[in-house]
């Protein structure tokens, strides 16, 4: 990875309301420039969708946020991202310890091949929690947050990978909720879904909203609108636009997005 | 499923003017043909190995069934002890005045063997393939992984030859063992020739392991050393237990460095700074110069087949161990 530039001259101050906030951020794999100059607030415990066609960056912009890019070859990443205040690129930031903040949930649900139990408690332990009691009680809590808990509790021991696509994909976001992360980012958690089980995690996205920050990308445009407050338009590389995710879908002020929610293109 | 079909296969039929939307198979010869041609290579090299376990076994038979053969030998004198002075002595002498064909010492000899290859390369191995597989760029891992795999080419005569003149000092003037040439040289020589296979299956073991773990274990906050630890090296260990089962395959069954490098001197201990002498390098020395039908050869052939038959039964049972650990991991789907 290429340099990171410094913290802008006027610090962004920590802000109550504010829970991530991306300055000018840049994202080029090589010579390709997948993100450019994205500008945007996460608010603290809002659900913040972002919508646009096919390889306009929103995955990029996602994986930037908790340094999932890191390991990608050739990457360069430039500008500023602030988790609480703190930069998120900045000298001496563990990449480790602001995944463990900031938590993902993959498109295509990827549980290990272990137990569901072991699944769960996996961040635990990597966190370095032990003592049985602590652990069993917290992936207890972590499978009824995820509305798993009555259909696994008898079957903690049996293989994550036995579990129907729905569940598995509700497993990928207990396991994530386990080590109780302040911000959920899910890159499509519901496009390898049926309707049945894409209605339970947009259920489970909207009270998951009062204890934490998400933000969520997805292709579905009525998905976006039912559980997201606030909306992002990414198009070509660049944020068109952000705001209310009523007045998205209403009012928008671009061209730009009118086009792609009324489906002109995309 | 046929039986329900039968009602519309007239009506198949009728339609089947419809040539190109029939569902019968088309144009089957040349397919038939290629079909045929691999169940019969794959039948004739079954055959094979079925006809070489049959003849083995047939020059082994008269220990069991010749009068002849058991006045100097019998299968249970194969494995008692001989009483002399109150000692229990297991030996391993077919040319002497009175031949001795206690097998324990070779068995011993064997295991001891393969045990040391096991213990050296196993480890040696995985280590090798968990670099190349994790840690190394991709140019490193470009150069690394056909130059070890090249070492599988390397003659085992030139392996031992390098455990029997190099490797031997080195081992007597660290250790000073009792004997030059002993188990622990041969089954260090025979770690190395089998490090190359076991690392080329654990490194593609690791390399099979999907990306999206690693992601996975990397979001949730694993270092890089955590995510090797605790999910690729899991999810590879059916794979490396693979590996394993054949290094073992391998190493009891290698000739020529356990011929050049044990010191062949049948001695029953667990020391391994003594001379030792395999089933393998037995059959290969003695062989050649034993009276064909004679109670030696015969033993020596019932070696042979004790060999194969130890070889098929830890590779059916390291077949199980891997499936069972897959549907472990994977829950059968
Ligand atoms: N690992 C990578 N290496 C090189 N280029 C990449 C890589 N990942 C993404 N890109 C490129 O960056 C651009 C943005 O990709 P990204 O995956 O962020 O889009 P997206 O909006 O998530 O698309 P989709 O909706 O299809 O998931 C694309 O042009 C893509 O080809
Ligand atoms: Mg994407």
């Amino acid at each position: 990875m290429r340099a990171v530039v410094a913290p802008p001259a006027t610090s962004l101050t920590k802000d109550a309301g504010y829970k991530m906030r991306a300055r000018d951020l840049t994202v080029r794999y090589g010579e390709n420039t997948a993100i450019k100059d994205v500008t945007i607030d996460v608010h603290d415990k809002v659900v913040l969708a972002l919508i646009g066609p096919s390889g306009c960056g929103k995955s990029t912009f996602l994986r930037s946020l908790n340094r999932m890019n890191d390991m990608v070859p050739g990457i360069s990443v430039s500008g500023h991202v602030e988790l609480d205040g703190e930069a998120v690129y900045g000298p001496g930031v563990d990449p480790v310890l602001v995944r463990r903040r900031v938590g993902m949930v993959f498109q295509r649900s990827n549980p290990f091949p272990k137990s569901i139990f072991e699944n769960v408690a996996y961040g635990l332990r990597v966190a370095g929690l032990s003592g049985q009691s602590v652990v069993a009680e917290r992936v207890e809590r972590a499978l009824r947050h995820a509305a798993l808990w009555d259909e696994v509790k008898d079957r903690l021991q049996e293989s994550g990978l036995g579990l129907s696509g729905g569940q598995q994909q509700r497993l990928c976001i207990a396991r994530a909720l386990a080590v109780e992360p302040e911000v959920l980012l899910m890159d499509e958690p519901a496009s390898a879904l049926d309707p049945i089980a894409t209605a339970k995690i947009e259920d489970l996205i909207s009270e998951l909203r009062s204890e934490l920050t998400i933000v969520i990308v997805t292709h579905n445009m009525q998905q976006a609108a039912r559980v997201s407050q606030r909306t992002g338009f990414f198009y070509m590389g660049r944020l068109v636009e952000v705001g209310e995710t009523s007045t998205i879908f209403t009012r928008p002020k671009q061209r730009e997005t009118e086009d792609y929610i009324t489906g002109r293109f995309g | 499923m046929a039986a329900p079909m039968t009602a519309h296969t007239r009506n198949a039929e009728a339609l089947g003017e419809r040539g190109s939307r029939s569902l019968r198979r088309r144009g089957g010869l040349g397919e038939r043909t290629v079909e045929i041609a691999i169940q019969l290579v794959a039948l004739v090299s079954i055959a094979a190995i079925l006809l070489i376990l049959v003849f083995v076994g047939k020059e082994a038979l008269p220990l069991l069934t010749s009068a002849e053969v058991h006045k100097e030998v019998t299968p249970l004198g194969m494995l008692a002890p001989i009483q002399r002075s109150g000692e229990s002595l297991y030996m391993w002498q077919p040319v002497s005045d009175v031949a001795k064909y206690n097998v324990i010492p070779l068995i011993v000899g064997s295991v001891k063997v393969t045990l040391v290859a096991l213990v050296f390369a196993v480890p040696l191995s995985v280590a090798a393939a968990l670099f190349v597989s994790e840690y190394a760029s991709e140019r490193v891992r470009e150069l690394a992984k056909p130059a070890i795999e090249l070492l599988a080419g390397v003659p085992s005569v030139v392996v031992g030859f390098f455990a029997l003149v190099a490797l031997a000092s080195w081992i007597q003037a660290v250790f000073g063992t009792e004997h030059r040439l002993n188990a622990l040289v041969a089954g260090l020589g025979l770690g190395f020739a089998i490090c190359p296979i076991v690392f080329t299956v654990a490194e593609d073991a690791l390399r099979a392991v999907p990306r999206s773990y690693r992601e996975a274990a990397l979001a949730m906050g694993s270092t890089r050393a955590q995510s090797v630890l605790r999910v690729v090296l899991p999810a590879a260990a059916p794979g490396i237990a693979a590996a394993v089962v054949l290094g073992f395959g391998r190493a009891i069954g290698e000739t020529m460095i356990v011929v050049m490098a044990s010191g062949n001197a049948a001695l029953l201990d667990a020391s391994l700074g003594r001379s030792t002498r395999t089933i393998t390098a037995t059959i290969a020395q003695e062989l050649g110069e034993v009276v064909v039908g004679s109670p030696h050869y015969d033993v020596l052939f019932a070696l042979g087949a004790m060999l194969f038959t130890a070889t098929f039964v830890v590779n059916f049972f390291g077949e199980r161990v891997v499936d069972g650990m897959r549907r472990r991991l994977g829950a059968g789907s």
